[in-house]
């Protein structure tokens, strides 16, 4: 296989100019906003649309930072930023009153820190930071990177440096887990098998023990014993924390549940990103919460009503190749707008953006300028 | 050099396992009909086979045979038939299984992976096709077999991920299909997959499918003094034309592979019958 990364497209030609008629309606939505969470599935452009947004509000005068927990390091990608993000805000270069900052999440680096803060002693804290089952939990457990997130935002939210935060959230149908990802952690403590390891600590029971209860006998089996012993040396290491985690997991659920909080739901014209969108959207309602904005990305422009004078029914080649184009331009964006029905419906009466597919990929600030102006309106002229 | 375009039918009888993979809003779901349709149309017998238990893929191929394998559903057979039944169920209704899997990371996907290795061995299907997780999970859902061999130091579940390994390195037995658009972002995400699948994997690749091609024949002529609105739209139809050829072949000139492309569908949703269309025009 080539080893050569690929070189870097030339620049995109922007040949649409829609009206951005929600502009004004979308300004207000984020206007007084202290948290934005953009959700929707993957592939929608949703980290994109976190770092417009966050750039008009850094235009607006207002000191942000967009935090990405996109496994792709997409955010990076768009923003040009060729280092890469770390755990912590580095500050873009951007023309704009306010401060743009942005960072990727590093989940195992963040539950580090919670399990610090929590732990009764330094030693405890060593003792499960360097336990293989936590290493693991820290990466992959379910809901982790959602809680995580969570907890990050919170305590941006409290830097006094920032006055807003942006989320994107995880491109899987568990970016919903988003909403409940403080009340997970709690539930794993109240798991079952967690009981069931912690019980026989507290009866002062050593870890093998423990191991030879029929049940853990039975994973033992399939699993391997090692991993087992690691597993009931976490939880055992982890007892006596869990009201510092439940106690953080109540303020950070206060914060995405406050007046302060927007939801941005973002979507493209297909079928599958729709109905994920309309699954997100009953789940906001459900937590009654409202959707502030729809986002549609990748939309069919429309490119007005041609002259009907040069005819459809023209014998000239050329023409009729324009028509034929104008035709089929028309009917996808019809299709798009009678498949988006349902979802406008449902997040009514929140605006509904709509971004056109643009002939070429956005990954620079250049790209994200275009998309702003697009969505929030032509810049005013200065001077 | 670009690759040469392949004749995918000559591709889908050189192995006996294809997972597709792509990352989310390339079309995944509607490659994986597609080579499940035109493999069926060209004789062979086909298991489609979808990881997350949604009716899209079983919708879109129609009378193709189809399975659903969900990691709990896969869990709970593996104890079946390592003579754990009674616990299993037990097992399951506690959510143990949760924990388990995140005691050792991995073990969902070598169980989803372990059952994709019995279809494969059974003879009964000349080609499965696996609608692959996205891409950022690809790479760990096929890494899991090696990961849990460290993990894991013996016990069935170190038995299968042997067997998973030993399929994953052959590429008789199991090929993987990236997809992407051709726009830069998912090219590059492609690419990265690639390097890393072949790096850390080491399992072979298959063609790769562009999908939503928009190929046309030539850029439209906008003469001058055209209509407006239809000198607009031919020349965004002309720009994405131009984008298209541009990043496939910066996908060409990265990726020594060979692609299969897919035209773009003009409509906003995928039907049975668009995949056949697809699948005859290969």
């Amino acid at each position: 296989m080539a080893r050569r990364p690929p070189a870097s497209a030339p620049e995109p030609v922007l040949v649409v100019e829609p009206v951005a008629t929600t502009a004004a309606e979308l300004s207000a939505a984020l206007g007084a906003a202290e948290v934005v969470v953009c959700c929707g599935s993957g592939g929608v452009g949703k980290t994109t649309t976190a770092a417009v947004l966050g750039l008009q509000l850094a235009r607006d005068g207002r000191r942000v930072v967009v935090v990405t927990i996109d496994p792709a390091k997409r955010l990076a990608d768009a923003l040009g930023l060729a280092g890469g993000l770390t755990n912590d805000p580095s500050r873009l270069d951007v023309d704009a009153p306010g401060e743009l900052w942005a960072m990727m999440l590093d989940t195992a680096a963040t539950f580090d820190g919670l399990v610090r803060a929590n732990a009764p002693s330094p030693e405890q804290a060593e003792r499960i930071l360097a336990n293989r089952f936590y290493r693991n939990i820290a990466g992959a457990l379910s809901g982790t990177q959602e809680y995580m997130a969570a907890e990050r935002l919170h305590a941006l939210h409290d830097d006094p440096h920032f006055d807003v935060v942006i989320v994107d959230t995880p491109p899987t149908r568990n970016a919903l887990d988003f909403l409940e990802a403080p009340g997970t952690l709690a539930r794993f403590l109240d798991h079952p098998l967690f009981k069931l390891l912690m019980m026989p600590t507290r009866r002062g029971l050593k870890v093998l023990n423990v191991a030879a209860q029929p049940v853990l006998r039975t994973i033992g089996k399939v699993v391997g014993g090692d991993v087992l012993a690691d597993a009931i040396a976490f939880f055992q290491a982890f007892d006596g924390m869990e009201t510092g985690f439940r106690d953080r997991a109540d303020a950070v659920m206060a914060l995405l549940r406050s007046d302060a909080t927007r939801y941005v739901l973002v979507a493209a014209p297909k079928r599958d990103t729709i109905d994920e969108a309309r699954y997100f959207a009953a789940r906001l309602r459900e937590a009654t919460l409202g959707v502030s904005a729809l986002v549609v990305n990748r939309s069919t422009p429309s490119f007005g009503i041609p002259d009907q004078a040069v005819g459809r029914d023209t014998a000239d080649p050329v023409l009729s190749a324009l028509w034929a184009n104008h035709d089929e331009l028309a009917a996808i964006a019809a299709a798009e707008h009678d498949q988006l029905a349902p979802l406008v419906a449902d997040v009514a009466p929140a605006p509904v953006c709509w971004v056109p597919m643009l002939p070429g990929d956005v990954h620079d600030v250049a790209g994200l300028h275009e998309i702003r102006r697009l969505l929030f309106g032509p810049d005013r002229p200065t001077g | 050099m670009p690759p040469k375009r392949l004749d995918p039918r000559e591709f889908l009888s050189t192995t006996r396992l294809v997972v597709v993979a792509g990352k989310g809003g390339v079309g995944k779901t509607t490659v994986t009909a597609v080579l499940a349709r035109a493999a069926a149309d060209a004789g062979l017998r086909v298991l489609a086979v979808d990881l997350d238990g949604k009716p899209t893929l079983a919708d879109l191929v129609g009378d193709v045979p189809h399975l659903s394998l969900t990691a709990p559903d896969a869990l709970a057979d593996y104890l079946e038939t390592h003579g754990l039944k009674r616990v299993a169920k037990r097992l399951a209704a506690s959510g143990i299984i949760d924990v388990v899997s995140t005691a050792a990371p991995g073990i969902d996907d070598i169980v989803v992976l372990g059952k994709l290795k019995s279809l494969e061995r059974s003879g009964d299907h000349d080609l499965i096709v696996v609608d692959g997780p996205a891409a950022g999970h690809a790479i760990t859902f096929l890494l899991s077999a090696r990961g849990l061999l460290d993990t894991v130091r013996g016990g069935p579940i170190r038995t299968q991920a042997l067997d998973v390994l030993e399929m994953l390195g052959d590429p008789t037995r199991c090929q993987v299909v990236l997809v992407t658009l051709p726009e830069t972002t998912p090219v590059n995400e492609l690419v990265e997959t690639a390097y890393a699948l072949e790096e850390h994997v080491g399992v072979q690749l298959g063609p790769v499918v562009v999908n939503g091609v928009d190929a046309g024949d030539g850029d439209l002529v906008i003469p001058d003094g055209a209509d407006p609105a239809l000198a607009a739209a031919a020349s965004f139809r002309n720009a994405r034309r131009a984008m298209h050829h541009r990043e496939i072949e910066r996908l060409s000139d990265a990726l020594a592979i060979d692609q299969i492309h897919l035209p773009h569908v003009v409509t906003a949703g995928i039907t049975r019958d668009d995949v056949a269309r697809l699948a005859a025009g290969l």
